[in-house]
């Protein structure tokens, strides 16, 4: 049989089934994964209403007639003075030691926790990816200060720093997003350089420097492109992470100055009266538990979708169960002279 | 080192000196070994290539053979100025392209071309083959948006892959398919010299077939030059025109492949080639294989006199001494170039017999 003839058959194979076959992206592939992630779809649903909450906040006010930083003392307050339980005059969740509406100024706590979680992981990203492919790339003193610069930075106790920048500049909402995204974009970009560092060294990379390709082009258009998967399952982790940490912030006065409605300051207004009406810390500590454990599972649910060698400890279980299901039964003991079972 | 080697060694062409594309003189590239510590500072070096001098005539094929570790790669790479080079000059075209920038480099990127060894590691696997084909046209700004796509599915077509196919990812075609779209790569901007490291080593050997014969076409239609490194002693002399054998960083032999295949003077060009397998049992019967003993020695501390000469079945006291000029020998065409102080005779029996295991002719 010739060459050609060889080539012919191939060609022939080849091209029949290929017709149903489509080209899949690495993207395309892993919502294949994540849409069969129930944890992971409920997690996404989850945040899409706290997001349509939060974005419909003053839709929310306006339904319940009170505004999130207006003080209701008439209705909202009881007889002694203090805060009303959930369902009393039109307060849904009830009021805080002010007669303040409970219910919208939680809603309003979700916009600045989105959106703090979402600018700083924005920033923290950008930064990082592009310090981490900068400093993998060019290696050498870059590297070497970069790497120094990134370890002194998770090496440094936060607090510090945002207890001091609030002292020095008052607590606002552009200190929070600045400390946040500050002590974020270490981490990823330590991840970034990592990954950086051994790309560099395929040979997909000196082809490309054989084509003439400079610096910026291979780091941005050759390694980026391989390295997007862990970049963005570490972003979608450190929203929740940011969320926390605003919250932490403000409720240590260190984040957005008080009369605004963060769960960070509700939760610190509620610690003197928790004891006497439960429902000013439980609401917003509650939307903040939810908040965080749904980032996380998302997160959790994109991680596995992206590398489907990793398995969480509660899929486990039901991939187990499905091996069994499609698992050939146990061989019958064979009986002397008996023959063997056909396949 | 230089002043002994005769610079056209390796041009057989009909064309000679005229007609010269890459000249390379006398090149060295050792790379550093540094030590541990704080401060680092070079403790060794690895001499990689040491004082090799070839040239390649337009429309040629040059192969070049030689063991893993010889320094074949890093002469490739240095000939494509991906790594800089220590001493010694690549000249193309009469332009002296040594160590050039990377901006004054680009007009010779076009020229000068390489296809990789390994077919999965080449190719990026997170962009489409339509964007990897489209590479040089985007790095060189030569065509933008249709124009590129056109081409790209030109090249694909060119190469004997389905131009349909320029959405998918590397993953979803084969290893022959693979080296296709390396070759369409190298070939995008009609450059003058392919360097191939190792095209075919990890292919099947029917897929190598076809990969040779598209090589082939391509010389033919395209005129090109090639550099073609290759273990595989038949495909080289299949493809060149002639043929480097290298050992440890230097030109052991060199010279058209018929006088080199069919009357090897070194002693090394032997054993390679007593070592390839032959495909006509009766043949494979009565050849005599020429075992060396050891590993090819560390190119960090390189043997004095003859590199070869610790494993050399002829060595005598004068090879550990004295390094032996790459020369005509005796009986030779004037482009038949060894670098030996006893060159093996024809009809010279080198195997030796008392040896244990192989050594006896079977």
């Amino acid at each position: 049989m010739s060459l050609s003839e060889i080539e012919f058959q191939a060609k022939a194979v080849e091209d029949a089934p290929e017709e149903g076959i489509q080209g899949r992206s690495q993207w395309a592939l892993t919502w294949r994964r994540l849409r069969r992630d129930k944890m992971a779809i409920a997690s996404m649903i989850v945040i899409v209403i706290i997001a349509a909450c939060a974005i419909a906040a003053p839709a929310f006010a306006a339904l319940a007639g009170h505004a999130p930083n207006t003080v209701y003392p008439n209705t909202g307050l009881s007889a002694s003075g203090g805060p009303v339980p959930p369902g009393t005059h039109g307060f849904l969740l009830g009021t805080d030691e002010l007669g303040r509406d409970l219910f919208v100024r939680v809603i309003y706590g979700a916009r600045v926790s989105l959106f703090v979680g979402l600018v700083t992981t924005l920033i923290a990203t950008v930064a990082g990816v592009s310090l981490g492919l900068i400093t993998g790339y060019f290696g050498g003193w870059v590297d070497g200060i970069l790497a120094r610069f990134i370890d002194s930075v998770l090496a440094f106790p936060y607090i510090v720093l945002a207890l001091s920048l609030a002292v020095v500049f008052g607590p606002s909402l552009p200190i929070v997003i600045g400390v946040i995204s500050f002590f974020t974009w270490a981490g990823i970009s330590r991840v970034v350089r990592g990954q950086a560092l051994s790309i560099k060294e395929r040979e997909y990379i000196e082809a490309a420097r054989s084509l003439g390709a400079g610096p910026w082009r291979i780091m941005f258009i050759d390694i980026l492109p391989n390295l997007l998967a862990p970049v963005l399952v570490l972003a979608t982790l450190s929203i929740p992470a940011a969320i926390t940490f605003e919250a932490t912030l403000d409720y240590l006065g260190l984040g957005v100055p008080p009369p605004t409605a963060t769960w960070g300051n509700i939760l610190a207004g509620a610690q003197s009266y928790y004891s006497v009406a439960w429902w000013y810390l439980v609401f917003p500590a509650l939307a903040l538990v939810i908040t965080t454990i749904a980032f996380n599972l998302l997160g959790d649910g994109v991680r596995d979708a992206m590398d489907p060698r990793t398995e969480r400890v509660f899929a486990a279980g039901r991939k187990k169960r499905r091996k069994r299901r499609t698992a050939s039964p146990p061989p019958a003991p064979q009986l002397p002279g008996a023959l063997p079972p056909t396949a | 080192m230089s002043e002994t080697l005769p610079r056209d060694a390796a041009t057989a062409g009909p064309g000679g000196t005229d007609d010269v594309l890459v000249r390379v003189d006398d090149l060295v590239k050792y790379f550093p070994v540094r030590g541990g510590g704080l401060i680092s500072r070079t403790v060794a070096q690895v001499q990689a290539v040491d004082g090799v001098s070839l040239s390649i005539g337009r429309g040629q094929t040059v192969g070049l053979v030689g063991e893993t570790g010889c320094g074949k790669s890093t002469l490739a790479r240095c000939i494509a100025g991906l790594i800089p080079v220590t001493s010694g000059t690549v000249t193309f075209e009469g332009q002296n392209i040594t160590n050039l920038s990377r901006r004054h480099m680009q007009p010779y990127r076009r020229e000068i071309q390489m296809i990789f060894q390994d077919p999965y590691g080449s190719l990026n696997p997170r962009r489409r083959v339509g964007s990897i084909i489209g590479d040089p046209f985007a790095v060189h700004k030569t065509a933008s948006g249709s124009a590129r796509k056109k081409a790209v599915q030109e090249l694909m077509e060119r190469v004997g892959l389905n131009p349909e196919h320029f959405n998918r990812y590397p993953a979803e075609f084969s290893g022959g398919q693979r080296q296709r779209i390396g070759v369409a790569r190298a070939l995008a901007l009609r450059p003058k010299l392919i360097i191939c490291d190792e095209p075919v080593s990890a292919l099947d050997v029917s897929i190598q077939a076809q990969v040779l014969n598209l090589l082939a076409d391509l010389q033919q239609d395209y005129g090109l030059s090639y550099l073609f490194i290759a273990h595989d002693l038949e495909v080289v002399r299949h493809v060149s025109d002639s043929v480097i054998v290298m050992y440890l960083g230097r030109i052991a032999e060199a010279g058209p492949k018929d006088p080199v295949y069919d009357s090897p003077r070194h002693p090394y060009t032997n054993a390679l080639l007593s070592a390839a397998p032959a495909a006509d049992p009766d043949a494979a019967a009565s050849r005599q294989r020429i075992i060396l003993t050891g590993d090819v020695p560390s190119p960090i501390n390189p043997p004095s006199g003859c590199r070869f000469h610790p494993r050399c079945p002829k060595a005598q006291e004068l090879c550990g001494q004295q390094d032996p000029p790459l020369e005509v020998k005796a009986g030779d065409p004037s482009t038949h170039v060894t670098a030996c102080h006893f060159p093996v005779q024809e009809g010279e029996v080198l195997a030796r017999s008392g040896r244990a295991s192989g050594g006896q002719p079977r």
